[in-house]
């Protein structure tokens, strides 16, 4: 049994952490809040110098070579620094999606850009408030142009490509659906900033009319191959999450060992301590979960959508009882824009919808336990 | 990362299954229901008969040395030996609190003699001990108790009250929490004693469980007389001996997580086969998501566990953290079983054999209440994460630095 992460991922993790506690402190995030900037960009530019972009881009496209559990343990401190940079869109998904479904020459143009950082994607899907399905899916790609609307994207001004979900044809059902990389530079292409709960992370509506989009993957797999990115994602992103409930457990913590009511520290009253040893338990429990994913993932497992939708289901949970219960915990302090607390309160929120609601997931999940309990 | 046993585990695990093999029948899904069935002196004899064998090879207890009968292996062996045991259909339960408790407070604070004269027994199951701490007035705070030792030349005199006492009516020994001293701080007046429940003057009595079941016991102490030689500790430094007793006991409860009683896979076999008002249960959306819910719980409290299994295996020893092991299992237990016969509606309060899955859910709703009291509270356990943990203070205290004469009192 060797449930755990090896020495060199987690000397990588401690060199993640200490490299964002200087160079991504709560000053950083919040100067991306206040609208300063779309995104942190001397901070993009040393994480594609420290080549975590390059991570598990494999070596002949210019990558680090390495596997995904060097990328969770980035995650998971890109997470508890509620980092603004266009990481997860880049790495998770449009990385993902090309080296899942995109030929040799695709692979070779962008994967090496992306690794140097020099690239950044995002995968546009949603159009609007409701959970993904093939027929939610109104966009268009026919004869390699690309039309229709999506919102919101993640780091949709901020993008260089997308990776666009989009209906190929008029069969129903997934097969109906196709992926497409849009350079989102091109002609044809109009973005629209969209205000988010998290500004720390940019969003846009891009409208794309008759924009030039190049097929990813064989025709009738776009979907397939979609719900296999997003379930990549999903543990990635669970790592992030499980960082960033970590660290609103931290806070909470600290808030209560220092803060003094009725003569005595607020975390001496027991209301307080149950309070957080709950969010404890919840983030072990969503880390462990978090952990499985990682070690489908490494192993191309079978079982991996069902980790995945476990590890995003206990992480979404956790993190959002971690991050309120953190603002709670602060009295009216943690309702001030002055304080952190609301950084994770409002990350947490875009964890938990960005790739799909936990009860889309946990209707996934559902399915696969089914399955494999099939009588 | 990976799951993979070390090659040296992988041969431990061979050989312990070879051997359950030989010795015993694979777990069916009915072996639980049929055991749930047998009376306590069928299920009794059947325990003893395997403990024998089971201590004769030395997995009885693996971690301890060979010189006390043990196998002297490592925490992992203990574990690889426990996962295979549990695909048998083998008794267990009689002899974890004698073994996982009692017996380790015993071996550290008594006499080479007493060691070689009771741990074996106790291994092979011929003698069984049990924990005789908890009182009526004294139980999550369990250094309030009243129950008096008086020294009289050579001997001490007991007299009071336990309750609480599990398996005390098969029990041959107990250990026993006293007070020496009520004229200090609560935790300072406390001596630790063993003695043979068969001391006159020790009367056992049964209590009726929620469940139906009596597996808890009263034990009264009319002037019991024991020997000084039974003394586990120093006079008033019995808290001490107790806080020993207590790590093993989270160790054991964290550790094991309860283990028992139906669990998601038995939610969807239930949700399968019940019909809602809009067809099967399984295909509805409320029932999915519910089941997902119970499943992530089940699924991270299982990595935790391996994820402990792991520093095991680096030679780590697991911290307070183990709690989550029994806050998650039995809270979740509760509720799961509470949804279930949710599903089983009109009819899920019928019990027994009429009742689905032969009320495993039922029974389970009527145990899960004790699970979340028995070896520290839901609370208490909550205190501990909070306190030794995530280092909050400590609870602000009436009691501190009263002589227990002087602490204020209620029922
Ligand atoms: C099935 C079962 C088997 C048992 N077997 C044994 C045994 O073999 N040997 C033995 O010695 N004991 C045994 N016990 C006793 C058990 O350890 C006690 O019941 C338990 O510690 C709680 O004590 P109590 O019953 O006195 O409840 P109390 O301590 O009176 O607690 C009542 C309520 O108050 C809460 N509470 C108390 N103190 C605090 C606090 N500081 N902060 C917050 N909440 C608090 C509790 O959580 C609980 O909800 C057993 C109990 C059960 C249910």
């Amino acid at each position: 049994m060797n449930f755990d992460f090896s020495d060199d991922q987690k000397l990588l993790k401690d060199q993640a952490q200490k490299f964002l506690a200087e160079h991504c402190p709560p000053k950083a995030v919040r100067r991306i809040l206040d609208g300063e900037d779309t995104y942190d960009r001397a901070l993009w530019k040393r994480i594609g110098e420290m080549g975590w972009t390059a991570t598990a881009i494999p070596e002949e496209y210019g990558g680090l070579g390495l596997g995904p559990l060097e990328l969770c343990v980035i995650a998971e401190e890109l997470g508890r620094a509620v980092a603004p940079v266009p990481f997860s869109s880049t790495v998770y998904l449009a990385a993902e999606a090309i080296m899942l479904a995109g030929s040799g020459e695709q692979k070779k143009k962008y994967l090496s850009k992306i690794a140097s950082g020099e690239l950044i994607g995002t995968l546009a899907a949603a159009e609007g408030p409701q959970p993904l399905s093939p027929r939610a899916i109104h966009a268009t790609l026919k004869g390699g142009k690309l039309d229709g609307t999506k919102t919101p994207v993640i780091d949709g001004e901020i993008a260089d490509i997308a990776i666009v979900v989009a209906r190929t044809s008029d069969e129903p059902g997934e097969r109906g659906i196709g992926l497409a990389i849009v350079d989102l530079k091109g002609a044809g292409v109009s973005r629209k900033a969209v205000k988010t709960l998290d500004p720390t992370r940019n969003h846009a509506a891009i409208t794309f009319k008759g924009a030039a989009a190049e097929a990813l993957g064989a025709p009738g797999t776009g979907y397939a191959n979609l719900m296999r990115v997003l379930d990549r994602a999903a543990v990635f992103m669970a790592f992030e999450q499980v960082g960033g409930a970590d660290a609103s457990l931290a806070m909470a913590r600290q808030y209560a060992i220092e803060r003094y009511a009725f003569g005595r520290q607020i975390g001496s009253f027991q209301a307080i301590k149950h309070k957080l040893a709950d969010v404890y338990v919840n983030n072990q429990i969503a880390r462990s979960n978090a952990y499985f994913g990682a070690w489908a993932l490494s192993t191309n497992a079978p079982e991996t959508p069902e980790a995945a939708a476990g590890a995003r289901v206990s992480a979404c949970e956790a993190y959002h009882v971690a991050a309120k219960e953190n603002i709670q915990t602060h009295g009216g302090m943690g309702f001030t824009w002055e304080l952190d607390c609301q950084l994770h309160y409002r990350r947490a929120k875009l964890l938990g919808l960005a790739i799909g609601a936990p009860r889309v997931w946990k209707e996934k999940l559902v399915a696969h336990l089914e399955k494999k309990n099939a009588a | 990362m990976d799951f993979n046993d070390t090659k040296e585990e992988a041969a431990f695990r061979a050989e312990v299954r070879a051997w359950l093999e030989a010795n015993a029948q694979p777990r069916t899904e009915q072996s639980g229901f049929a055991r749930a069935r047998m009376s306590e002196a069928d299920a009794l004899k059947r325990a003893k008969e395997w403990q024998a064998k089971k201590a004769a090879k030395g997995y009885a207890r693996i971690t301890w040395p060979k010189e006390v009968g043990g196998l002297g292996g490592t925490p992992m062996q203990s574990v690889i030996y426990g996962q295979e045991e549990a695909k048998f259909d083998v008794p267990t339960g009689f002899f974890e609190i004698g073994l996982g408790m009692c017996i380790p407070t015993v071996m550290k604070f008594t006499t080479p003699e007493n060691i070689a004269r009771f741990v074996r027994p106790a291994l092979f199951g011929e003698e069984i001990w049990c924990q005789l701490f908890s009182e009526p007035a004294a139980g999550s705070d369990v250094a309030g108790l009243r129950t008096r030792a008086e020294r009289d030349g050579d001997d001490w005199v007991i007299n009071g009250q336990k309750v609480w006492t599990s398996g005390a009516h098969y029990s041959d020994y107990g250990i026993v929490l006293t007070r020496t001293d009520a004229n200090v701080a609560k935790h300072k007046g406390l001596t630790m004693f063993f003695l043979s429940m068969k001391s006159p003057g020790v009367d056992v009595r049964p209590i009726r469980q929620i469940n139906g079941g009596a597996n808890f016991n009263e034990v009264y102490f009319n002037n019991v007389r024991i020997p000084d030689s039974q003394r586990l500790g120093e006079v008033g430094k019995g808290w001490d001996v107790a806080l020993v007793t207590l790590m093993h006991e989270r160790l054991a409860v964290g550790g094991g997580a309860g283990g028992t009683g139906p669990d998601v896979r038995e939610l969807i076999a239930l949700a399968r086969a019940t019909e809602l008002e809009d067809g099967p249960a399984i295909r509805n959306a409320a029932v999915r998501e519910k089941i997902a819910d119970f499943h992530v719980r089940t699924q991270g409290l299982k990595y935790t566990t391996y994820r402990t299994m792991t520093a095991l295996s680096k030679g780590q020893v697991p911290g307070p953290e183990a709690s989550i092991g029994k806050i998650v299992s039995a809270v979740k237990l509760q509720d799961l079983t509470h949804f279930a016969t949710e599903l089983e509606d009109m009819g899920g309060y019928v019990v027994g054999d009429g009742a689905p899955q032969d009320g495993a859910f039922q029974q389970a709703y009527m145990w899960a209440p004790g699970l979340r009291i028995a070896g520290g509270t839901d609370e208490i356990l909550k205190n501990i994460i909070a306190e030794r943990v995530l280092g909050l203070p400590a609870d602000m205290r009436a009691d501190k630095d009263l002589p227990f004469a002087k602490l204020p009192t209620g029922r």
